[in-house]
């Protein structure tokens, strides 16, 4: 029995943990039927999980399901799948797009939904050989384009769409499924120009008057401010506030995201280095990374410094390390102690005494079929010809597993990894232990700059505070420069001496990190594309 | 500047066509040095038209599902071996011993189908190469079952058939009395010319299945399938079994193909027939201007025409230069190795460039934002 005056979605005391790892603690949420929601929230704060849970992905039933009840017109419901959420008539367009590259705007909006005929041979062989039926098809996606109230090519190719086109089809997929009562928007302007954009918020509205709601997720706040009934921000996996958005402002909005207990940063020793010398000066840097796209970066690094950069997601603080790097397509000039690093090429960044603990720490990070040893020494054996042993004058070189051993058992003590022995196989350790040693590789080349991009991402707080500490550490006694990209302003904070924000690609500004997290918060949202 | 779009226009289509531009060069160049009378060369190629595309457009539909280049349809030759031997044993000659090794190999064809995309489902982004060592795997069942259990456990009577020791079959199975009947049926003589009609309203047919295959729901899923999986599973389609129907689907026609084939050659090379029909077939799509993830009706007679007039002409035109007549030989399997190497290539630069254009873009964005800025 579904209930007139229940709201369209309640969710109540909603808790997720991974693993013992909390990241949603007692979550409520209510929404009426056309009632637009602005759900904003740093990285990390549980946004994503919580739309998750409520779209019944299987990653959500696989990390040991969530606790607290999702009501739908007051009926509790439980989705198994993605497909029983649609079912229930919530629909959701995700960051990421799902579209047939080559397909038209039609073809996508009704994939796999498409009106088909019967014909003789699909009376016999079943009805997947059933033809389409082109004339529906148009009727129903121009009918879905027309609702969404922005008009688009409906046989334009995708592949051939602009970005912003795109997304629209996204929404208009949405709009085709005619039992959709609920839609998830997740960051659908980050993609859009200004004029796209507020094309998007306008259909907006013509959704939430056509009763549909709406939860809108983005780190745009204007835009929240402008089309949303109300704001929920979350940090830390709570809700810390739930307010009409007309009862509130931008700044306040950025200090619920950021503000936390400032305890933590009282133990800092911030040191100014703005008169030292320069180690890499960044100019015009633009790196083609998909959803962390750099564009006309300019940046200085001081030597022996700890250089923070931050920012939301995709906003392209990722875009820097890789593009100067060389794992990723990238343009412009970096200069390290005065000499022209050639970009594009991983390996000229090494020989010049660079090194980078990727984000990616399993695909770009890790042997993970190898032991630890191999971990530890590989690149330096491959880079500097260290760990190896000359006979023949240089002819022939071994492998020297006793230097080898040596080195990684000195880190494992160091940097406190768990393992059963310095051959223990990288896959086997659990992700804190697994970003250590990533850590130890980087540390056994014995670089002059160190890029280290998202250390602390998937691993818990003790384990955090032993990466941060080793990394501080590493600063202090080597004197290695280092730069750390991280979305966690907190613990950018607790060891940076300066940090940088990132935002719609570029570098947003520069302040000492022991300024107020409100400021950083009102440079994340300054250009936010 | 316009002119220069249209030189540019001009290099990108050298460019996306260059093997059969290179194809039609070679074929110019060893016409004429062939000394070949025109009625004699239409009439060869009209022969192996008639004999290899329906073999051909299997290949389409493995590709449309995105699995690439697939050596599949070998088992779908391997089925229709193994449907003629026992047809020609039953003594059961022309159309309807033709029409009973077609039923007859679709069990067989469906069965190795099937197994075929359930591994290559297990290997998805390396179905070329994987489908390619299936096919040798395969190649060893199939002589075990020819080679020992014809005979003792499948019973074969004639000894036309048998090898003199009891057991196995022989080398080359004689299809005398199937030789050409359904080329010779309806076949209608052109200026000299003769075409096996009825053959190639079959090849229509088969066509005419594939166009309208593609605006079928089933077809759909496919092409969404071959495009992106991950998207195509979010969407509700089940991936892996619209992969294995279209790997099915492929030994089914490949194995009526392959009896379309050795009807018109008119004997069975028992243990050789279908090793390397997988490697023809799939040269002969390439040189028509196909490339791993996009192929058409259009590139399959193209294709066959540029790929069997050069193989009838270079071994004259060889001979003739050369001296050897070897070279010719030579020369055709040298040539279908190469022109898949370059097929793979090219596939792999073209990805590559398209990459490497994204981050271009993203410069003159730049640049322009700078040069807005600067004013």
């Amino acid at each position: 029995m579904s209930n007139e005056n229940a709201p369209l979605l309640e969710m109540r005391n909603i808790k997720k943990d991974f693993f013992g790892n909390v990241v949603l603690s007692d979550i409520n949420l209510t929404l009426q039927k056309g009632e637009v929601l602005g759900l904003c929230g740093e990285n990390g704060a549980g946004k994503s999980t919580l739309m998750k849970i409520l779209f019944g992905m299987d990653v959500i039933r696989e990390t040991g399901g969530y606790e607290g009840d999702i009501l739908i017109n007051g009926e509790k419901v439980s989705f198994e799948t993605p497909f029983d959420a649609l079912k229930a008539g919530i629909g959701m367009v995700h960051q990421e797009f799902s579209l047939i590259p080559g397909f038209t705007a039609t073809e996508n909006i009704l994939l796999n939904r498409e009106p088909k005929k019967k014909n003789v041979i699909s009376e016999i062989f079943g009805e997947r050989l059933d033809t389409l039926d082109y004339n529906e098809m148009t009727g129903r996606a121009e009918a879905a384009i027309e609702k969404m109230g922005f008009s688009i090519d409906k046989d334009m190719v995708i592949s051939n769409m602009p970005v912003g086109h795109k997304q629209f089809t996204e929404i208009a997929r949405e709009l085709s499924k005619e039992q959709l009562k609920l839609l998830i928007l997740d960051e659908p302007t980050a993609v859009l120009t200004e004029r796209e954009a507020e094309a998007l918020l306008e259909s907006i509205r013509s959704m939430s008057a056509k009763g549909i709601a709406v939860i809108f997720i983005t780190h745009r706040l204007h835009e929240i401010l402008s089309v949303c009934d109300k704001v929920v921000v979350m940090r830390d996996g709570f809700v810390v506030s739930d307010v009409p958005a007309a009862k509130t402002t931008v700044s306040e909005i950025s200090k619920w995201m950021v503000g936390r207990s400032v305890s933590s940063g009282t133990s800092r020793d911030i040191r100014d280095m703005s008169d030292g010398r320069t180690a890499m000066s960044i100019r015009k840097l633009w790196v083609d990374m998909p959803g962390e796209t750099v564009r006309n970066v300019d940046l200085d690094v001081k030597e022996g410094e700890i250089l923070g950069i931050g920012g939301l997601a995709g906003q392209g603080k990722l875009g820097i390390p890789n593009g100067i790097m060389g794992l990723y397509e990238a343009g412009g000039t970096v200069e390290f102690e005065g000499k022209n690093i050639p970009l594009n090429s991983p390996r000229k960044c090494l020989d010049a005494s660079i090194a980078f603990v990727s984000e990616d720490r399993r695909g770009v990070g890790l042997l993970l079929d190898e032991s630890l040893e191999w971990n530890v020494a590989f690149p330096a054996m491959q880079v500097q010809n260290k760990y190896l042993k000359k006979y023949l004058g240089g002819l022939i070189s071994w492998r020297d597993e006793k230097a080898i051993r040596e080195v990684t058992e000195k880190y494992i003590d160091e940097l406190a990894i768990k393992c059963t022995g310095s051959k223990q196989k990288a896959k086997e350790l659990s992700g804190g232990n697994q970003q250590k040693v990533c850590l130890a590789k980087a540390f056994a080349l014995e670089p002059k700059f160190l890029f280290v991009s998202e250390p602390t991402r998937g691993i818990d707080v003790g384990a955090k505070a032993l990466v941060l500490e080793a990394l501080k550490r590493f600063n202090r006694e080597s004197g290695v420069t280092v730069v750390m990209i991280s979305s966690e302003l907190e613990e950018l904070r607790q060891i940076c001496d300066r940090i940088a924000i990132v935002s719609g690609g570029k570098i947003a500004g520069i302040l000492p990190a022991d300024r107020p997290s409100e400021d950083f918060g009102m440079l994340m949202v300054s250009m936010v594309k | 500047m316009k002119n220069n779009g249209n030189g540019k226009k001009v290099l990108n289509f050298l460019g996306n066509n260059s093997v059969p531009i290179l194809f039609i060069l070679i074929c110019i160049v060893c016409i004429p040095v062939s000394g070949f009378s025109p009625s004699y060369l239409i009439n060869e190629i009209v022969t192996r038209m008639g004999r290899n595309i329906f073999l051909i457009l299997c290949l389409l539909i493995p590709i449309m599902a995105g699995m690439g280049l697939n050596f599949g349809m070998t088992l779908g030759a391997m089925a229709a071996e193994l449907a003629l031997i026992l047809v020609s044993d039953w003594q059961i000659w022309g159309i309807p011993g033709v029409v009973l090794a077609m039923i007859l190999s679709i069990p067989f064809s469906i069965l190795l189908g099937a197994l075929c995309g359930k591994i290559l489902n297990m290997a998805k982004g390396r179905e070329m190469i994987t489908s390619y060592i299936i096919s040798f795997f395969m190649n060893g069942v199939y002589q075990l079952i020819v080679l020992y259990m014809m005979g003792p456990i499948i019973p074969i009577k004639h000894t036309t058939v048998k090898l003199p020791r009891g057991y196995g079959i022989r080398n080359s199975v004689d299809l005398f009395h199937m030789r050409q009947c359904l080329d010779n049926l309806m076949a209608v003589r052109i200026g000299g010319v003769k075409v096996p009609v009825l053959t190639f309203l079959l090849i229509g047919l088969l066509c005419l299945f594939i166009i309208w295959f593609r605006k079928t729901k089933l077809g759909q899923d496919m092409r969404a399938v071959g495009q992106d999986m991950d998207v195509a599973r979010d969407a509700g389609i089940n991936v892996e079994r619209t992969r294995i129907i279209s790997i099915v689907m492929s030994t089914v026609l490949a194995g009526f193909g392959m009896v379309i084939y050795l009807q018109n050659m008119g004997n069975i090379a028992t243990y050789s027939s279908h090793s390397q029909i997988g490697m023809f077939c799939i040269a002969a799509l390439l040189v028509g201007g196909a490339s791993v993830d996009k192929a058409s009706i259009g590139n399959v007679f193209l294709g066959v025409i540029l790929f069997h007039t050069m193989f009838i002409v270079a071994p004259k035109a060889g001979a003739i230069i050369t001296g050897d007549s070897m070279i010719g030989e030579y020369f055709r399997v040298f040539v279908s190795y190469a022109v898949i190497t370059i097929a793979l290539i090219m596939y792999e630069t073209k990805k590559r460039k398209a990459r490497s254009r994204a981050g271009q873009q993203l410069q003159l964005a730049q640049q322009e934002e700078e040069a807005a800025a600067n004013e």
